[in-house]
């Protein structure tokens, strides 16, 4: 029997990687739920893959543990998908993304048999498999338990909340902040049309009159925090925010953070439809990005508010649409291949954490040349011969690319000439 | 030398069935297995492409100096923050990126293959390709990057890295204290799981050595709270280099990887911790199986580091279906097993 299989935690993913095909069948692991264990000495969680990702912090908090990836989704978000996406989340560039904070996974080849990736023990011997596996999106082998890392709670945070009358200078301040050697917990911006839609929405306190405002975390001991924030504040300051607000306590700390993290149901009240993107540029490009953004409202008479991870440089404009309007959808879907295209042109990616899936698998082509869709091919093939897990996801055949018409060309030579292009 | 020089030197070799050894400063000769094929050296490929102390990256050139990398690094404080081990002074990044190996600062900070976010590689057709970027997150095709990172060379030969960096502490403090095995392994998984700046530990023969790195106030409150006489910094370097007097003499150096909170290991020799417990040297003359069961049974694996006789082979056999994996990686990387061949394992 040769059909297809796709793997499926909650469905939470925006890039449609775990759609079930036409001939095949959907794998739902959303009843491996099981936390199977939790040493707290080792600091490590052995997982099911259909455990939510935010369960596994609720279950170590007791032993002053938590688990760091914290993507918006994560009150429904399953750890399993969490590891076919490597998913991010706000606290990425102080704790890392998935990969950084997986131990290790178990699971089955397409035939059947068992596989162990990784483990409590650092440095497996041979070639960094767990690696390949994280961020795969389900297309190398199926995950049915998953060890992760778990960290001690910091003893407190605190988020300062500045605002900025131009999207540039606070571009320019998240570069100010790295500049001076500080790693924040988590360092966010939202532009203005973004703050107003989540301001009516959950009333989160911030600045409506600001073009945009960064959340600025440190955590740490209560020595460490209460330095940084006054290290931060200065540097903020200094790069022209208008207003800083540090946060009281850990309610108001966290109002701050939930205007953030509504921020994409937010904007689904304000607009019939909206699509959200998600692409990584080096920070230095970010006022160019944006402008170049702003030219693409104006040129398919569609509003787009932003909301970044700005420290990651990761950015998820939210294209707001009608998709009862046939053209409106058509002209959303251009929009947004013209913002990832841009992303790959400043040096960036068509993804920085929610996979290709079928979404993106077209600007791939853009991203990557022939000769490495080859090689990904070739390590799919190592794992699953037949194509059979999650086929057409992810990489795109050469035929996919010519048909799309921006196969990379190198050196003024059409790869494959063989291929019929249209 | 160019990206061109190295595909010219793999279309020869695959044309005269030959094999390469790629190699850098050779300062990590010692580690894996065999040494076949002949010398594609990579030296005079080198040089710093960009580095935007803003953005946290670097990106360099295989031939690179790691060395000189990191002292450019250190003017603008920042560094690697798996602060590799060098084992001489030729290392090179590619070097360094290949053998994929992270040193004291590991359980903290995070290993190697954590920090790499692209490479440009040479693969066993002689194409030149790209993987990953510059940026911190990218999920776009499989992570090709990460997999490279400690594959010795044996799925192609990077020519170019861009790595992750972070700033250098504002402050740090080396204490020092008394306590025996067990217990010294019970206090630093302790100490792992509270909210303590710890940026490294090590423990042999009775003495407990614990590196704090952060800020000035979060250094000073945390040393409050282990306690200990203080010590020197240089001890960090001297087990990262393997200048420490634990790693002189002839006898089979081991490198056992295991579960942080593992008990201490059983077995004959003289034995150095780090990493929290998750790795333990070994200095020993037992049995190469005696060792690698011992490892097991702890649920993890160990390496035959630093030995005259390596016929045991250096790292731990893997399963059936793990090891068909890895050559249907090294088909689709190297399918004429031009480089390194049997540095890994036999049939790599």
């Amino acid at each position: 029997m040769s059909i297809p299989v796709v793997p499926r935690g909650a469905g939470t993913g925006l890039s449609g990687g775990a759609l079930p095909p036409g001939d095949g069948v959907l794998l739902s692991m959303a009843k491996f739920m099981r936390v199977r264990r939790i040493d707290p000495l080792a600091r490590l969680a052995v997982v099911e893959p259909g455990v939510r990702n935010a369960v596994v912090s609720e279950l170590a908090a007791p032993h002053g543990l938590y688990y760091a990836p914290d993507p918006s989704s994560q009150i429904a978000c399953t750890i399993g998908g969490n590891v076919a996406e490597n998913s991010g989340g706000v606290h990425c560039l102080k704790y890392g993304l998935t990969l950084h904070n997986v131990l290790g996974v178990r699971g089955f080849t397409i035939d059947g048999e068992p596989l162990e990736l990784g483990g409590e023990a650092p440095d497996a011997p041979g070639y960094d498999l767990l690696a390949l596996a994280v961020g795969s999106e389900g297309m190398l082998f199926v995950v049915t338990e998953v060890t992760l890392k778990l960290l001690p709670q910091p003893q407190c945070a605190r988020v300062i909340m500045a605002s900025f009358d131009d999207v540039e200078k606070a571009g320019a301040a998240v570069a100010g902040i790295i500049a001076a050697g500080i790693v924040p917990a988590g360092l966010e911006m939202m532009d203005q049309p973004a703050t107003r839609a989540v301001e009516q929405f959950v009333g989160a306190g911030y600045d409506l009159e600001a073009a945009a405002i960064l959340l600025c975390e440190s955590d740490g001991t209560p020595e460490e925090v209460e330095h940084e924030i006054a290290h931060m504040k200065a540097v903020l300051e200094r790069a022209g925010a208008t207003r800083t607000t540090v946060s009281r306590d850990e309610p108001e700390r966290l109002r701050f953070w939930s205007g953030r993290k509504a921020a994409f149901p937010a904007v689904g009240r304000i607009s019939p439809d909206y699509y959200c993107m998600d692409g990584t540029i080096p920070r230095k490009r970010l006022g160019e990005v944006l402008t170049f953004i702003a030219s693409l409202e104006k040129k398919y008479g569609l509003r787009c508010p932003n909301v970044f991870h700005a420290g990651d440089g990761n950015l998820h404009p939210l294209i707001l649409f009608d998709a009862n309007s046939a053209d409106e959808l058509h002209r959303t879907e251009l929009f947004a291949a013209e913002v990832l295209e841009k992303c790959v042109e400043v040096g960036g990616t068509i993804t920085g954490e929610h996979g290709v899936g079928v979404e993106k698998i077209n600007q791939m082509c853009v991203q990557f040349g022939a000769a490495e869709l080859e090689l990904f091919h070739g390590v799919k093939r190592a794992f699953d011969p037949k194509s059979l897990l999650n086929p057409g996801k992810a990489v795109p055949t050469l035929a996919r690319c010519a048909e799309y018409g921006r196969m990379r060309v190198h050196g003024g030579k059409l790869p494959h000439p063989e291929l019929p292009r249209f | 030398m160019t990206v061109q020089d190295f595909q010219d030197r793999i279309r020869a070799a695959v044309a005269g069935k030959k094999a390469l050894r790629l190699r850098g400063g050779g300062t990590k000769d010692f580690y894996g297995n065999a040494l076949r094929g002949d010398i594609l050296d990579t030296q005079g490929y080198a040089g710093i492409v960009s580095y935007e102390p803003t953005e946290l990256v670097v990106t360099a050139r295989c031939g690179t100096s790691l060395s000189e990398l990191e002292s450019l690094l250190g003017k603008n404080r920042q560094c690697l923050p798996f602060e590799p081990p060098h084992f001489g002074a030729g290392a090179t990044v590619g070097g360094c990126v290949a053998a994929g190996l992270s040193g004291p600062r590991r359980a903290a900070a995070g290993a190697l293959r954590d920090f790499v976010l692209g490479v440009k590689l040479v693969d066993g057709r002689a194409q030149a390709l790209a993987f990953g970027g510059q940026v911190m997150k990218n999920v776009a095709g499989y992570d090709v990057s990460r997999l490279v990172a400690g594959s010795l060379g044996t799925l192609g030969l990077i020519a170019e890295v861009s790595l992750k960096l972070a700033p250098r502490p504002q402050a740090e403090a080396t204490l020092r204290l008394e306590v025996p095995h067990e217990r010294a392994l019970e206090l630093v998984n302790r100490w792992a799981g509270q909210p303590l700046p710890v940026s490294a530990t090590a423990w042999h023969d009775g003495e407990l050595s614990v590196r704090l790195s952060g800020s000035e106030p979060g250094v000073r409150a945390a040393a409050a709270k282990i306690g200990g006489a203080a010590a020197r910094e240089s001890l960090w370097n001297a087990i990262r280099e393997q200048t420490h007097p634990f790693f002189s003499g002839a006898e089979p150096l081991w490198r056992l990887a295991l579960p942080s909170s593992a008990p201490p290991v059983d077995l004959p020799g003289t034995q150095l911790l780090e990493w929290n417990g998750a790795l333990r040297w070994l200095k020993s003359s037992e049995k190469a199986g005696a060792v690698r069961e011992a490892a097991r049974r702890l649920k993890g694996h160990a390496t035959l580091f630093r030995a005259a006789d390596k016929s045991a082979g250096c790292f731990a056999p893997l399963e059936p279906v793990t090891a068909r994996l890895h050559r249907g990686l090294k088909a689709a990387f190297d399918p004429h097993g031009v480089f390194n061949p049997g540095r890994i394992y036999a049939e790599l």
